[in-house]
Protein backbone atom coordinates (compact mmCIF):
# COMPACT_ATOMS: atom_id res chain seq x y z
CA UNK A 1 0.00 0.00 0.00
CA UNK A 2 1.14 3.32 -0.63
CA UNK A 3 2.27 5.92 2.19
CA UNK A 4 -0.13 8.09 2.04
CA UNK A 5 0.72 12.18 1.84
CA UNK A 6 -1.03 15.41 1.98
CA UNK A 7 0.21 18.55 1.00
CA UNK A 8 -0.99 21.80 2.59
CA UNK A 9 0.31 25.39 2.08
CA UNK A 10 0.17 28.35 4.84
CA UNK A 11 1.85 31.42 3.72
CA UNK A 12 3.81 30.83 0.84
CA UNK A 13 5.32 31.42 -2.26
CA UNK A 14 4.89 28.37 -4.07
CA UNK A 15 8.41 28.02 -4.09
CA UNK A 16 9.07 24.72 -2.31
CA UNK A 17 6.27 22.77 -4.45
CA UNK A 18 8.22 24.33 -7.53
CA UNK A 19 11.38 23.01 -6.12
CA UNK A 20 10.09 19.86 -5.37
CA UNK A 21 8.92 19.55 -8.30
CA UNK A 22 12.83 19.30 -9.96
CA UNK A 23 13.42 16.16 -7.40
CA UNK A 24 15.09 14.10 -9.67
CA UNK A 25 13.60 10.79 -7.83
CA UNK A 26 10.03 12.07 -7.85
CA UNK A 27 8.47 9.35 -10.42
CA UNK A 28 9.97 6.86 -7.98
CA UNK A 29 8.70 8.34 -5.30
CA UNK A 30 5.30 8.56 -6.35
CA UNK A 31 5.17 5.16 -6.55
CA UNK A 32 5.68 4.60 -3.38
CA UNK A 33 3.92 7.70 -2.03
CA UNK A 34 -0.05 8.90 -2.61
CA UNK A 35 -0.20 12.64 -2.24
CA UNK A 36 -4.31 13.19 -1.30
CA UNK A 37 -3.71 16.43 -2.17
CA UNK A 38 -0.93 18.56 -3.41
CA UNK A 39 -1.33 22.57 -4.74
CA UNK A 40 0.21 21.24 -7.96
CA UNK A 41 0.34 17.72 -8.40
CA UNK A 42 -2.51 15.85 -9.90
CA UNK A 43 -4.27 14.52 -6.63
CA UNK A 44 -7.27 12.48 -5.46
CA UNK A 45 -8.52 15.70 -3.36
CA UNK A 46 -9.12 19.51 -3.97
CA UNK A 47 -8.00 21.93 -1.50
CA UNK A 48 -12.13 22.30 -0.76
CA UNK A 49 -12.67 18.62 0.23
CA UNK A 50 -9.95 18.88 2.82
CA UNK A 51 -12.40 20.85 5.34
CA UNK A 52 -14.42 17.08 5.79
CA UNK A 53 -11.71 14.68 5.05
CA UNK A 54 -11.08 12.83 8.20
CA UNK A 55 -8.64 9.96 7.29
CA UNK A 56 -5.48 9.31 8.92
CA UNK A 57 -2.46 9.70 7.04
CA UNK A 58 0.80 9.14 7.22
CA UNK A 59 2.79 11.93 6.24
CA UNK A 60 1.54 15.89 6.25
CA UNK A 61 3.90 17.97 4.55
CA UNK A 62 3.27 22.09 5.62
CA UNK A 63 4.56 24.31 2.80
CA UNK A 64 4.78 28.18 3.71
CA UNK A 65 4.05 30.32 7.22
CA UNK A 66 1.25 29.19 10.31
CA UNK A 67 -1.02 32.08 10.18
CA UNK A 68 -3.59 32.32 12.94
CA UNK A 69 -6.88 34.37 12.04
CA UNK A 70 -7.95 35.41 8.38
CA UNK A 71 -6.12 33.36 5.99
CA UNK A 72 -8.17 31.17 4.09
CA UNK A 73 -7.73 27.78 1.81
CA UNK A 74 -10.62 26.09 -0.09
CA UNK A 75 -12.66 28.94 1.47
CA UNK A 76 -11.94 27.40 5.03
CA UNK A 77 -9.35 29.14 7.90
CA UNK A 78 -6.17 27.23 7.01
CA UNK A 79 -4.99 27.26 10.40
CA UNK A 80 -8.16 25.09 11.23
CA UNK A 81 -7.54 22.75 8.47
CA UNK A 82 -3.70 22.34 9.98
CA UNK A 83 -5.13 21.78 13.25
CA UNK A 84 -7.41 19.12 12.32
CA UNK A 85 -4.93 17.60 9.96
CA UNK A 86 -1.83 17.23 12.42
CA UNK A 87 -3.81 15.25 14.45
CA UNK A 88 -4.38 12.97 11.86
CA UNK A 89 -0.80 12.53 10.54
CA UNK A 90 2.06 10.57 11.63
CA UNK A 91 4.44 12.82 10.79
CA UNK A 92 4.73 16.36 9.75
CA UNK A 93 7.11 17.47 7.35
CA UNK A 94 7.97 21.15 7.37
CA UNK A 95 9.47 21.98 4.42
CA UNK A 96 11.05 25.77 3.59
CA UNK A 97 12.29 27.96 6.34
CA UNK A 98 8.83 29.46 6.44
CA UNK A 99 6.91 26.68 7.59
CA UNK A 100 10.74 25.72 9.58
CA UNK A 101 10.73 28.93 11.80
CA UNK A 102 8.60 31.76 9.87
CA UNK A 103 10.99 33.03 7.35
CA UNK A 104 10.29 35.58 4.83
CA UNK A 105 7.11 36.83 5.40
CA UNK A 106 7.35 36.49 9.00
CA UNK A 107 9.46 39.94 8.17
CA UNK A 108 6.33 41.55 6.77
CA UNK A 109 3.73 40.02 9.40
CA UNK A 110 5.54 39.29 13.23
CA UNK A 111 2.74 37.25 14.40
CA UNK A 112 3.49 34.18 11.73
CA UNK A 113 5.44 31.26 12.65
CA UNK A 114 6.86 27.75 12.05
CA UNK A 115 5.20 24.95 12.20
CA UNK A 116 7.07 24.44 15.64
CA UNK A 117 9.46 26.80 16.14
CA UNK A 118 8.85 31.07 15.85
CA UNK A 119 12.74 32.01 14.70
CA UNK A 120 15.07 29.64 16.68
CA UNK A 121 12.12 29.10 19.97
CA UNK A 122 10.27 26.35 19.72
CA UNK A 123 6.89 26.62 19.98
CA UNK A 124 4.98 23.78 20.16
CA UNK A 125 6.15 20.24 21.12
CA UNK A 126 5.32 17.84 18.67
CA UNK A 127 7.33 14.66 18.39
CA UNK A 128 6.53 13.79 15.13
CA UNK A 129 8.00 17.00 13.19
CA UNK A 130 10.69 17.32 10.61
CA UNK A 131 11.74 20.49 9.57
CA UNK A 132 13.61 20.35 5.85
CA UNK A 133 14.48 24.17 6.18
CA UNK A 134 15.35 26.34 3.18
CA UNK A 135 14.57 29.16 0.49
CA UNK A 136 13.55 26.92 -1.14
CA UNK A 137 14.78 23.60 0.10
CA UNK A 138 16.85 21.50 -2.18
CA UNK A 139 14.57 18.93 -3.91
CA UNK A 140 16.53 16.63 -2.94
CA UNK A 141 16.14 17.09 0.76
CA UNK A 142 12.37 17.53 0.40
CA UNK A 143 12.69 13.79 -1.71
CA UNK A 144 15.26 12.21 0.66
CA UNK A 145 13.30 12.89 4.10
CA UNK A 146 9.84 11.32 2.19
CA UNK A 147 11.23 8.44 0.89
CA UNK A 148 12.85 7.99 4.00
CA UNK A 149 9.68 8.14 5.73
CA UNK A 150 7.92 6.05 2.67
CA UNK A 151 10.42 3.11 3.76
CA UNK A 152 9.27 3.55 7.46
CA UNK A 153 12.72 5.11 8.91
CA UNK A 154 13.24 8.13 10.50
CA UNK A 155 15.83 10.90 10.01
CA UNK A 156 18.11 11.63 13.47
CA UNK A 157 17.19 15.36 14.04
CA UNK A 158 19.53 18.19 15.04
CA UNK A 159 18.41 20.59 18.08
CA UNK A 160 16.24 22.35 15.96
CA UNK A 161 14.22 19.06 14.21
CA UNK A 162 16.07 19.21 11.16
CA UNK A 163 17.64 15.80 9.59
CA UNK A 164 20.93 16.00 10.70
CA UNK A 165 22.88 13.94 7.52
CA UNK A 166 21.64 16.95 6.10
CA UNK A 167 22.38 20.36 8.45
CA UNK A 168 25.03 19.17 10.21
CA UNK A 169 27.41 19.94 7.73
CA UNK A 170 27.63 23.79 6.99
CA UNK A 171 27.44 24.96 3.39
CA UNK A 172 31.18 25.92 4.11
CA UNK A 173 31.87 22.40 3.75
CA UNK A 174 32.26 21.59 0.00
CA UNK A 175 32.79 25.06 -1.27
CA UNK A 176 35.54 25.98 -4.03
CA UNK A 177 36.68 28.94 -1.85
CA UNK A 178 38.02 27.04 0.75
CA UNK A 179 41.58 27.66 -0.40
CA UNK A 180 41.05 31.82 0.09
CA UNK A 181 38.97 30.92 3.03
CA UNK A 182 41.95 29.48 4.69
CA UNK A 183 44.45 32.35 3.35
CA UNK A 184 42.16 34.99 4.15
CA UNK A 185 41.97 36.05 0.71
CA UNK A 186 38.53 38.17 0.26
CA UNK A 187 36.64 38.38 -2.71
CA UNK A 188 36.96 42.07 -3.44
CA UNK A 189 33.76 42.29 -6.04
CA UNK A 190 30.03 40.27 -6.31
CA UNK A 191 29.76 37.55 -8.80
CA UNK A 192 33.96 37.20 -9.13
CA UNK A 193 34.98 33.50 -9.49
CA UNK A 194 37.93 33.88 -6.86
CA UNK A 195 38.40 35.02 -3.32
CA UNK A 196 36.77 34.26 -0.26
CA UNK A 197 33.19 35.69 -0.27
CA UNK A 198 32.99 35.26 3.96
CA UNK A 199 35.25 38.96 4.82
CA UNK A 200 33.27 41.72 2.42
CA UNK A 201 30.41 40.12 0.79
CA UNK A 202 28.35 38.92 3.54
CA UNK A 203 28.66 34.66 3.30
CA UNK A 204 27.24 33.07 5.98
CA UNK A 205 27.99 29.56 4.91
CA UNK A 206 30.81 29.08 7.60
CA UNK A 207 27.87 28.96 10.37
CA UNK A 208 24.72 28.05 8.26
CA UNK A 209 23.74 23.95 7.93
CA UNK A 210 23.25 22.68 4.63
CA UNK A 211 24.42 20.10 2.12
CA UNK A 212 24.11 22.35 -1.34
CA UNK A 213 28.02 22.86 -1.69
CA UNK A 214 28.24 18.97 -1.63
CA UNK A 215 25.08 17.86 -3.68
CA UNK A 216 24.48 21.22 -5.55
CA UNK A 217 21.49 22.18 -7.25
CA UNK A 218 20.50 20.70 -9.86
CA UNK A 219 23.79 18.65 -9.78
CA UNK A 220 25.70 21.83 -11.53
CA UNK A 221 26.69 24.99 -9.17
CA UNK A 222 25.41 26.71 -6.16
CA UNK A 223 25.48 29.85 -4.67
CA UNK A 224 29.18 30.31 -3.47
CA UNK A 225 29.92 28.51 -6.72
CA UNK A 226 28.51 31.51 -9.05
CA UNK A 227 30.01 34.24 -6.83
CA UNK A 228 26.73 34.76 -4.79
CA UNK A 229 27.42 34.61 -0.97
CA UNK A 230 25.28 32.03 1.01
CA UNK A 231 22.37 33.54 2.48
CA UNK A 232 21.66 31.93 5.23
CA UNK A 233 18.45 30.59 4.03
CA UNK A 234 18.19 27.22 6.66
CA UNK A 235 18.74 28.97 9.47
CA UNK A 236 16.19 30.51 12.24
CA UNK A 237 17.36 33.88 11.21
CA UNK A 238 16.81 33.99 7.69
CA UNK A 239 16.76 36.26 6.76
CA UNK A 240 19.09 38.42 7.83
CA UNK A 241 19.71 42.20 7.23
CA UNK A 242 22.52 43.60 5.14
CA UNK A 243 22.59 40.23 3.35
CA UNK A 244 25.54 41.13 0.54
CA UNK A 245 27.52 42.35 3.58
CA UNK A 246 29.82 40.87 6.34
CA UNK A 247 29.21 42.80 9.67
CA UNK A 248 32.68 43.39 11.32
CA UNK A 249 33.79 44.58 14.67
CA UNK A 250 36.71 46.72 14.11
CA UNK A 251 37.34 44.66 11.03
CA UNK A 252 36.67 41.40 12.92
CA UNK A 253 33.47 39.26 11.69
CA UNK A 254 30.22 39.54 14.05
CA UNK A 255 29.61 36.09 13.48
CA UNK A 256 32.42 32.98 13.77
CA UNK A 257 32.28 30.03 12.15
CA UNK A 258 29.72 27.32 13.60
CA UNK A 259 31.59 25.99 16.67
CA UNK A 260 34.79 27.87 16.37
CA UNK A 261 35.62 29.95 19.33
CA UNK A 262 36.71 33.82 18.73
CA UNK A 263 40.15 33.35 20.36
CA UNK A 264 41.01 29.79 17.69
CA UNK A 265 39.50 31.99 15.02
CA UNK A 266 41.51 34.97 15.73
CA UNK A 267 44.96 32.73 16.14
CA UNK A 268 44.50 31.12 13.51
CA UNK A 269 43.58 33.93 11.08
CA UNK A 270 46.22 36.05 12.32
CA UNK A 271 48.78 33.25 11.37
CA UNK A 272 47.37 32.44 7.75
CA UNK A 273 47.18 36.68 7.20
CA UNK A 274 50.74 37.00 8.11
CA UNK A 275 51.78 35.28 4.77
CA UNK A 276 50.93 36.50 1.51
CA UNK A 277 50.43 33.48 -1.00
CA UNK A 278 50.89 34.91 -4.42
CA UNK A 279 48.87 32.16 -5.75
CA UNK A 280 45.69 33.06 -4.26
CA UNK A 281 46.48 36.55 -4.32
CA UNK A 282 46.78 37.27 -8.09
CA UNK A 283 43.92 36.58 -10.13
CA UNK A 284 44.48 32.83 -11.88
CA UNK A 285 42.52 34.33 -14.96
CA UNK A 286 43.18 38.37 -15.60
CA UNK A 287 41.66 38.34 -18.79
CA UNK A 288 38.63 36.47 -17.52
CA UNK A 289 37.23 33.30 -18.44
CA UNK A 290 37.41 34.15 -22.11
CA UNK A 291 34.26 34.48 -23.57
CA UNK A 292 33.67 38.26 -22.41
CA UNK A 293 32.29 40.21 -24.97
CA UNK A 294 32.98 43.90 -25.11
CA UNK A 295 29.98 46.01 -24.93
CA UNK A 296 29.39 48.28 -27.77
CA UNK B 1 47.39 25.35 33.00
CA UNK B 2 49.86 22.26 34.05
CA UNK B 3 53.00 22.84 35.62
CA UNK B 4 55.70 23.58 33.80
CA UNK B 5 57.99 20.54 33.64
CA UNK B 6 61.85 20.44 35.15
CA UNK B 7 62.89 20.98 31.19
CA UNK B 8 60.41 23.65 30.41
CA UNK B 9 61.29 25.40 33.68
CA UNK B 10 65.05 24.92 33.17
CA UNK B 11 63.80 26.77 29.43
CA UNK B 12 62.55 29.93 31.60
CA UNK B 13 65.41 30.55 33.26
CA UNK B 14 67.34 31.01 30.47
CA UNK B 15 64.75 33.09 28.53
CA UNK B 16 64.73 34.87 31.59
CA UNK B 17 68.50 35.40 32.34
CA UNK B 18 68.95 36.05 27.97
CA UNK B 19 66.30 39.02 28.27
CA UNK B 20 68.16 40.88 31.71
CA UNK B 21 71.82 40.53 29.80
CA UNK B 22 69.97 41.88 26.95
CA UNK B 23 68.41 44.61 28.44
CA UNK B 24 71.73 45.50 30.41
CA UNK B 25 74.41 44.97 27.76
CA UNK B 26 72.53 45.16 24.31
CA UNK B 27 71.28 42.02 22.36
CA UNK B 28 74.23 42.28 20.15
CA UNK B 29 77.00 42.41 22.49
CA UNK B 30 75.82 39.20 24.47
CA UNK B 31 76.62 35.66 23.43
CA UNK B 32 75.36 32.36 23.65
CA UNK B 33 78.52 31.15 25.70
CA UNK B 34 77.86 34.65 28.05
CA UNK B 35 74.25 33.35 28.53
CA UNK B 36 75.21 30.14 29.81
CA UNK B 37 78.33 31.38 31.74
CA UNK B 38 75.44 33.21 33.84
CA UNK B 39 73.16 30.30 34.07
CA UNK B 40 76.38 28.17 35.48
CA UNK B 41 75.72 25.83 32.72
CA UNK B 42 77.89 24.79 29.24
CA UNK B 43 77.10 26.13 26.26
CA UNK B 44 76.56 22.65 24.29
CA UNK B 45 73.76 22.42 26.82
CA UNK B 46 72.04 25.45 26.54
CA UNK B 47 71.97 24.61 22.69
CA UNK B 48 70.00 21.87 23.70
CA UNK B 49 67.24 24.16 24.55
CA UNK B 50 67.89 26.74 21.49
CA UNK B 51 69.81 25.66 18.27
CA UNK B 52 71.02 29.16 18.07
CA UNK B 53 70.85 32.89 18.96
CA UNK B 54 68.48 33.22 16.42
CA UNK B 55 66.12 31.04 17.67
CA UNK B 56 66.30 32.33 20.89
CA UNK B 57 65.82 35.77 20.17
CA UNK B 58 62.36 34.35 18.27
CA UNK B 59 61.27 32.32 21.17
CA UNK B 60 61.69 35.10 23.52
CA UNK B 61 59.00 37.72 21.29
CA UNK B 62 56.82 34.47 21.41
CA UNK B 63 57.39 34.16 25.46
CA UNK B 64 56.60 37.86 26.12
CA UNK B 65 53.76 37.97 24.21
CA UNK B 66 52.33 35.28 26.12
CA UNK B 67 52.74 36.89 29.44
CA UNK B 68 51.40 40.17 28.50
CA UNK B 69 48.62 38.46 26.47
CA UNK B 70 47.56 36.29 29.73
CA UNK B 71 47.37 39.27 31.20
CA UNK B 72 44.87 41.15 28.60
CA UNK B 73 42.90 38.26 28.42
CA UNK B 74 42.39 38.30 32.27
CA UNK B 75 40.91 41.71 31.89
CA UNK B 76 38.93 40.53 29.00
CA UNK B 77 37.55 37.68 31.42
CA UNK B 78 36.13 40.57 33.87
CA UNK B 79 32.73 41.86 33.98
CA UNK B 80 33.90 45.68 33.91
CA UNK B 81 33.57 48.57 30.73
CA UNK B 82 35.75 49.02 28.43
CA UNK B 83 36.81 51.95 29.69
CA UNK B 84 38.24 50.71 32.93
CA UNK B 85 39.73 47.54 30.94
CA UNK B 86 41.58 49.85 29.12
CA UNK B 87 43.01 51.36 32.60
CA UNK B 88 43.82 47.94 33.33
CA UNK B 89 45.98 47.18 30.58
CA UNK B 90 47.65 50.61 30.58
CA UNK B 91 47.96 49.39 34.46
CA UNK B 92 49.10 45.80 33.43
CA UNK B 93 52.00 47.62 30.32
CA UNK B 94 53.25 50.31 33.16
CA UNK B 95 53.32 47.97 35.64
CA UNK B 96 55.32 45.01 33.34
CA UNK B 97 57.59 48.08 32.48
CA UNK B 98 58.59 49.15 36.02
CA UNK B 99 58.64 45.63 37.22
CA UNK B 100 60.29 43.68 34.01
CA UNK B 101 61.68 46.03 32.53
CA UNK B 102 64.11 43.46 30.27
CA UNK B 103 60.14 42.54 28.69
CA UNK B 104 59.09 45.47 27.23
CA UNK B 105 62.93 46.55 26.70
CA UNK B 106 63.66 43.81 24.55
CA UNK B 107 59.87 44.07 22.71
CA UNK B 108 60.40 47.74 21.27
CA UNK B 109 64.25 47.87 21.38
CA UNK B 110 64.94 44.30 19.74
CA UNK B 111 61.76 43.05 18.63
CA UNK B 112 60.50 46.21 16.49
CA UNK B 113 64.12 47.85 16.44
CA UNK B 114 65.54 44.82 14.53
CA UNK B 115 62.96 43.04 12.18
CA UNK B 116 65.50 41.31 9.96
CA UNK B 117 66.22 38.75 13.16
CA UNK B 118 62.61 38.02 12.76
CA UNK B 119 61.86 38.01 9.19
CA UNK B 120 61.83 33.71 8.48
CA UNK B 121 59.43 32.12 11.65
CA UNK B 122 57.99 35.40 13.04
CA UNK B 123 56.30 36.69 9.67
CA UNK B 124 53.60 39.11 10.81
CA UNK B 125 51.79 38.51 13.97
CA UNK B 126 53.28 35.20 13.91
CA UNK B 127 55.76 35.71 17.17
CA UNK B 128 53.07 37.96 18.86
CA UNK B 129 49.97 36.38 18.02
CA UNK B 130 48.32 35.55 22.20
CA UNK B 131 48.95 39.11 22.48
CA UNK B 132 47.43 40.84 19.59
CA UNK B 133 44.61 38.24 19.92
CA UNK B 134 43.53 39.35 23.43
CA UNK B 135 44.05 43.29 22.02
CA UNK B 136 41.44 42.30 18.91
CA UNK B 137 39.09 40.68 21.55
CA UNK B 138 39.18 43.40 23.74
CA UNK B 139 38.13 46.19 20.50
CA UNK B 140 35.86 43.49 19.05
CA UNK B 141 34.03 43.34 22.46
CA UNK B 142 34.55 47.25 23.20
CA UNK B 143 32.15 47.88 19.51
CA UNK B 144 29.91 44.90 20.19
CA UNK B 145 29.08 46.58 23.39
CA UNK B 146 28.75 50.03 21.34
CA UNK B 147 31.16 51.50 24.06
CA UNK B 148 33.87 51.75 21.08
CA UNK B 149 33.64 53.10 17.57
CA UNK B 150 33.92 51.07 14.52
CA UNK B 151 37.09 51.54 12.61
CA UNK B 152 40.14 50.40 11.06
CA UNK B 153 41.30 47.75 13.79
CA UNK B 154 45.20 49.08 12.98
CA UNK B 155 44.17 52.79 13.65
CA UNK B 156 43.01 51.87 16.90
CA UNK B 157 46.05 49.35 17.75
CA UNK B 158 48.67 52.03 16.78
CA UNK B 159 46.96 54.79 18.82
CA UNK B 160 46.75 52.43 22.06
CA UNK B 161 50.08 50.56 21.96
CA UNK B 162 51.81 52.89 20.34
CA UNK B 163 50.74 55.70 22.64
CA UNK B 164 52.20 53.28 25.56
CA UNK B 165 55.00 51.88 23.89
CA UNK B 166 56.30 55.40 23.33
CA UNK B 167 55.74 56.70 26.78
CA UNK B 168 57.50 53.33 28.03
CA UNK B 169 60.75 54.48 25.19
CA UNK B 170 60.70 57.83 26.38
CA UNK B 171 60.87 56.59 30.51
CA UNK B 172 63.46 54.58 29.37
CA UNK B 173 65.48 57.17 27.39
CA UNK B 174 65.30 59.32 31.06
CA UNK B 175 62.70 61.83 29.65
CA UNK B 176 60.07 61.96 31.82
CA UNK B 177 59.96 63.97 34.93
CA UNK B 178 57.77 61.39 36.84
CA UNK B 179 57.34 57.59 37.30
CA UNK B 180 55.00 55.65 34.99
CA UNK B 181 52.14 55.34 37.20
CA UNK B 182 51.95 58.98 37.28
CA UNK B 183 50.54 59.00 34.09
CA UNK B 184 48.61 55.72 33.83
CA UNK B 185 45.10 58.09 34.59
CA UNK B 186 45.31 60.56 32.04
CA UNK B 187 46.55 58.25 29.69
CA UNK B 188 43.98 55.85 30.00
CA UNK B 189 41.36 58.72 29.45
CA UNK B 190 43.25 59.92 26.45
CA UNK B 191 42.64 56.38 25.43
CA UNK B 192 39.60 55.67 26.01
CA UNK B 193 38.26 59.35 24.50
CA UNK B 194 40.10 59.08 21.33
CA UNK B 195 38.84 55.84 20.83
CA UNK B 196 34.82 55.90 22.60
CA UNK B 197 31.56 55.51 20.46
CA UNK B 198 30.23 59.21 19.45
CA UNK B 199 26.68 58.15 20.57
Amino acid sequence: MKTKALWLQGVSCNGNSHSFLNYEGLRELLSKVEFLYHPLLPSRLRIEDLADFTEDIDILVIEGAIKKEGFLRGKKEFFRLFQKLKKKAKYIVAVGNCASFGGVFKEYEADLTGVGYSKGEKIADFENLINVPGCPAHPEWIGSVLSLLCEGCEPELDELSRPAEIYSYTVHAGCLRNEYFEWKVDSATFGSKEGCLFYQQGCQAPYTGGNCNKILWNGVSSKTRAGMPCIGCTEPGFPSRDLFKTKTYMGIPARMPKGVPKRAYLTLTGVAKSFKIDRLNNPLMPKGPGCEKEES
Amino acid sequence: MSKPTKKEQRKIEIMDTALRLFSKEGFFAVTIADIAKELNMSVGNLYNYFSSKEALAKELIFYISKILGTKIREINMMDIKTKEKIEKIVEVYFNTAIERPELIDYFLRVYLSHKEIFKEGCEGMICVSPFVTEIMIFFEEGVRNSELRDQDFFTAFGLFMGYLGGMVYLKGEGMLPNDLKFYTRSISENIYRALKSED
